[in-house]
């Protein structure tokens, strides 16, 4: 009978995923997405449904921030926890709205309504605070809207009747050069393509010498070079959109306006290849896009730019597929987005071999960011070696930045590369700045008397986040709030990281409340090095990056919190007491460990 | 193949030989050189997580049980800076756990220790994590004790690799990372694992225990009582 209930609505998806067990974190995303939650049933249903062990697909699920195998609320709230939206006053949102509908934070309402916690940035941090409810974001949270919340929760109006208002996610496009002015008409590119031929489509993308824009900053012509001359019984290309680096929002906007562009970039990288499917790997968060870029999907196919025999050529077939995240920063990295795709846990493969030559089901793949393909639309149009004039030496094009923080304009501004961070700060209307942290959580933060460096690969490579930050911050509240990002988004594969980026965690929760001495300074110092050379993957390596920069370059954050002279432990026997004295209703001096001493 | 005709890189200063796909644990373990290690094993296939077995490939660090043998290539491995790195990485295995080796029937048999004590680690330095890992006794034959584990998933590997079986996964993510069994109770007496598994043989360190033979061999007679870890031949590693 049980069973039954869950058959009713995974037949569907099951059918709509032809039982490929390579679509199983899709599965359990629309399962969740019907059901509120992985519920164990459904679980036993989908092992005999996919021939898969029960324990792979806990696995799977248990992998993933945005799937549950217990009962969640009916409204699923997660405030965006990136420092952007703290400083715009998240926590103390959080905590009203806890008190308003009587729910404690990471925990599900005793009535089973609501369920309240915080997720990593969500990338609206440039109209933050911001909030996921059932995974659908809503902006610009004050005390007035997380109210209005909160009475249309209590009163159980479904998310899909509240107010337009809460859903109406802005641009924010503030300045525009080649891409984002280019107003770009659909199939244009691919007609570039089908009059020059592939192989020239390919010399000028590599004549364009434009470099991914993810922030690695590999050739893309040489990528796509390396995998169409790989062997293998199919090629496939892949869009990362798992836009996950705290203060990085550039794709949400290029997903919602310049779709066609992405897309079509994807499908000249199909034919230079050899590719006959592509994937979409949208972050989990940016939900609310999908329908959309399925709409997008759909004209495309109608306008014979996607699907069989593309403009009429034979022997061109190209077809793109959305896939979904599900709560895990990890997934940007290549070849974890590619694990993700085949429905595994999101953990990072030894490389080499590279996806180039072993990537989505052990085939040639090509791995671009959303920004890239764009780019690459407007180089097949515009011709590589006008590109190429544009930005410097080395880093040729433009760069989409995220600006958010303390300034007047936060938003996109796209860039030749090479402009200065002091050129940004200025544009953007920043007042009174202490820092930039560019690139993200993993990338670098600048102390004023570098504002004159460069946004471009030989200088400051970046993904494309910019996030300001003026006098009254704290930087040493910046870094811990990347170190708990990092401790929540390590996958565990490797000990340095899994428990290396948890150590620290606690070490910078320890000065936070006052035990820490000079000897927990030169703890976080070692642990950061041992975990820049022992991790896995990227996200090890650049988990040490914010507490490095900010002691190098706002050291006195750190050296006030160092108050105490000698050693102290970070656990407070008193407050191990704290149970006891709940569960017998004490709280007079004889219950407290200090007092006590005090009184006599 | 002749043994002249191999290429050979250099590891603190010595010649290894090694054949085409070897690792360089693979070819330094052929040649009798231990570098420290705990989630390889030279019968399955590589996979690099638990680091111990990192060393200096032409001066950037990488974990040698991942990384291809080349012809010239300079390993350093024996070296103060990695032995203090991995002590770390150690130290942070036994936080993450709770390891009791005084009480543990695994004594004198676990790599975990025997490792520890080959880096010369005198303390867990680090604040432990203290998580709270039930035990499972469900199984008449066998004990699971998931405080001891280290998540090297060699069990994983050998269930589903060698036993065609899937009886161990993980699950979780991040520090929150566990072992799982293949069963909806969540109790591994409702999974198909039996005693002749590879992977009832494989754990290197104190959670997969044989009920009833705890301590049938004294505290004093096991493995790495005899000869440190290093000095151990290859043929014992599956104790």
């Amino acid at each position: 009978m049980a069973s039954q209930i869950h058959a009713a609505y995974l037949d569907p998806i099951l059918t709509r995923y032809q039982h490929n067990p390579h679509h199983l974190l899709q599965i359990l995303r629309e399962a969740q997405e019907y059901f509120g939650y992985i519920h164990t049933d459904a679980m036993g249903y989908l092992s005999q449904q996919l021939s898969l062990p029960r324990a792979k697909i806990a696995g799977v699920a248990g992998f993933y921030s945005f799937l549950s195998d217990r009962p969640q609320g009916e409204y699923r709230v997660l405030f965006s926890d990136n420092i952007t939206d703290r400083m715009l006053g998240s926590v103390d949102l959080m905590t009203q709205f806890c008190a308003q509908l009587w729910v404690e934070a990471g925990k599900v309402s005793e009535d089973g309504l609501l369920s309240v916690a915080t997720t990593s940035c969500t990338g609206l941090c440039d109209q933050g605070p911001a909030m996921l409810v059932n995974n659908i974001a809503i902006n610009r949270l004050t005390p007035e809207r997380t109210t209005a919340i909160a009475e249309l929760i209590r009163e159980r109006v479904p998310v899909s009747a509240w107010p337009a208002l809460f859903f109406a996610i802005e641009d924010n496009i503030q300045r525009k050069d080649i891409l984002l002015n280019g107003e770009f008409q659909s199939g244009t590119a691919l007609a570039a393509l089908l009059q020059c031929g592939d192989e020239a489509i390919l010399r000028e993308i590599q004549v364009s010498k434009l470099r991914g824009r993810g922030g690695a900053g590999f050739s893309t012509g040489k990528k796509w070079e390396f995998c169409r001359d790989a062997q293998g019984d199919a090629h496939y290309v892949v869009c990362n959109a798992d836009e996950g680096e705290p203060g990085t929002f550039k794709d949400r906007v290029l997903l919602n306006r310049y779709a066609d562009q992405v897309f079509e970039g994807m499908t000249l990288c199909a034919r230079v290849i050899g590719a006959k499917l592509g994937f979409l790997y949208l972050r989990g968060e940016y939900r609310y896009l999908l329908a959309h870029l399925q709409v997008v999907l759909q004209q495309r196919r109608s306008q014979n730019l996607l699907g069989k025999s593309i403009l009429g050529q034979a022997d061109f077939d190209f077809d793109i597929d959305i896939h979904l995240g599900a709560g895990a920063y990890v997934c940007g990295e290549e070849s974890a987005l590619i694990e993700s795709l085949e429905g595994k846990r999101g953990t990072p493969r030894n490389r080499p071999p590279f996806p180039v030559t072993n990537g989505y089901l052990n085939q040639p793949t090509v791995v671009n960011n959303v920004e890239t393909f764009a780019a690459a639309s407007l180089i097949a149009l515009k011709g590589g070696e006008w590109y190429a004039s544009i930005g410097t030496a080395v880093s040729s094009g433009t760069k989409i930045l995220s600006v958010s923080g303390d300034c007047a304009r936060p938003g996109l501004y796209e860039y030749p590369f090479g402009v200065t961070v002091g050129q940004v700060l200025a544009d953007c209307g920043a007042q009174d700045t202490q820092a930039v942290q560019i690139s993200g959580a993993s990338g670098i933060c600048l102390a004023p008397a570098e504002f004159n460096r460069q946004i471009a690969f030989e200088d400051i490579p970046t993904a494309g986040a910019l996030m300001v930050f003026d006098q009254s911050r704290d930087m040493f509240e910046v870094a811990r709030n990347f170190v708990h990002f990092f401790a929540h988004e390590s996958c565990g594969f490797c000990t340095p990281c899994r428990v290396g980026t948890s150590l620290l965690a606690n070490m910078m929760d320890k000065l936070a409340q006052g035990h820490g001495s000079p000897y927990d300074f030169a703890e976080i110092e070692k642990l950061n090095t041992l975990l820049q050379s022992t991790s896995h993957c990227g996200l090890g390596h650049a988990a040490c990056n914010p507490v490095l920069d900010t002691i190098a370059k706002f050291r006195p954050a750190y050296q006030k919190r160092l108050i105490h002279h000698e050693f102290v432990p970070a656990f407070d026997l008193d407050h191990a007491l704290l149970q006891a004295r709940q569960m017998t209703g004490r709280d007079d001096s004889g219950a407290h460990l200090e007092r006590s001493d005090e009184s006599r | 193949m002749n043994q002249d005709k191999l290429e050979t890189f250099t590891l603190d200063g010595q010649p290894i030989p090694f054949s085409a796909g070897q690792t360089i644990i693979q070819a330094a373990m052929a040649a009798g050189v231990y570098i420290p290690h705990l989630c390889f094993h030279p019968e399955f296939k590589p996979h690099g997580s638990c680091k111990l077995c990192t060393v200096k490939v032409n001066g950037r660090q990488t974990a040698s049980c991942t990384y291809f043998a080349q012809a010239n290539l300079v390993v350093e491995s024996n070296i103060t800076e990695l032995n203090d790195e991995r002590r770390a990485l150690l130290q942070m295995l036994f936080v993450e756990g709770n390891h009791f080796c005084p009480s543990c029937e695994k004594s004198g048999d676990c790599q975990l220790q025997a490792t520890a004590y080959e880096l010369k680690m005198m303390s867990p330095h680090f604040d432990h994590f203290f998580p709270d890992r039930p035990v499972d006794a469900t199984h008449p034959d066998y004990l699971l004790d998931f405080n001891r584990c280290i998540l090297c998933s060699l069990c994983v590997r050998a269930s589903r690799d060698v036993d065609g079986k899937a009886v161990f996964a993980l699950s979780g993510r991040g520090i929150n990372s566990h072992l799982i069994v293949n069963a909806e109770s969540g109790n591994l007496v409702d999974t198909d694992f039996s005693s002749t598994d590879k992977a009832a043989h494989i754990c290197p360190v104190g959670v997969i225990l044989k009920k009833r033979v705890g301590f049938a061999v004294p505290i004093g007679q096991r493995r790495f009582d005899a000869q440190p870890i290093s000095a151990q031949p290859l043929s014992k590693e599956d104790v």
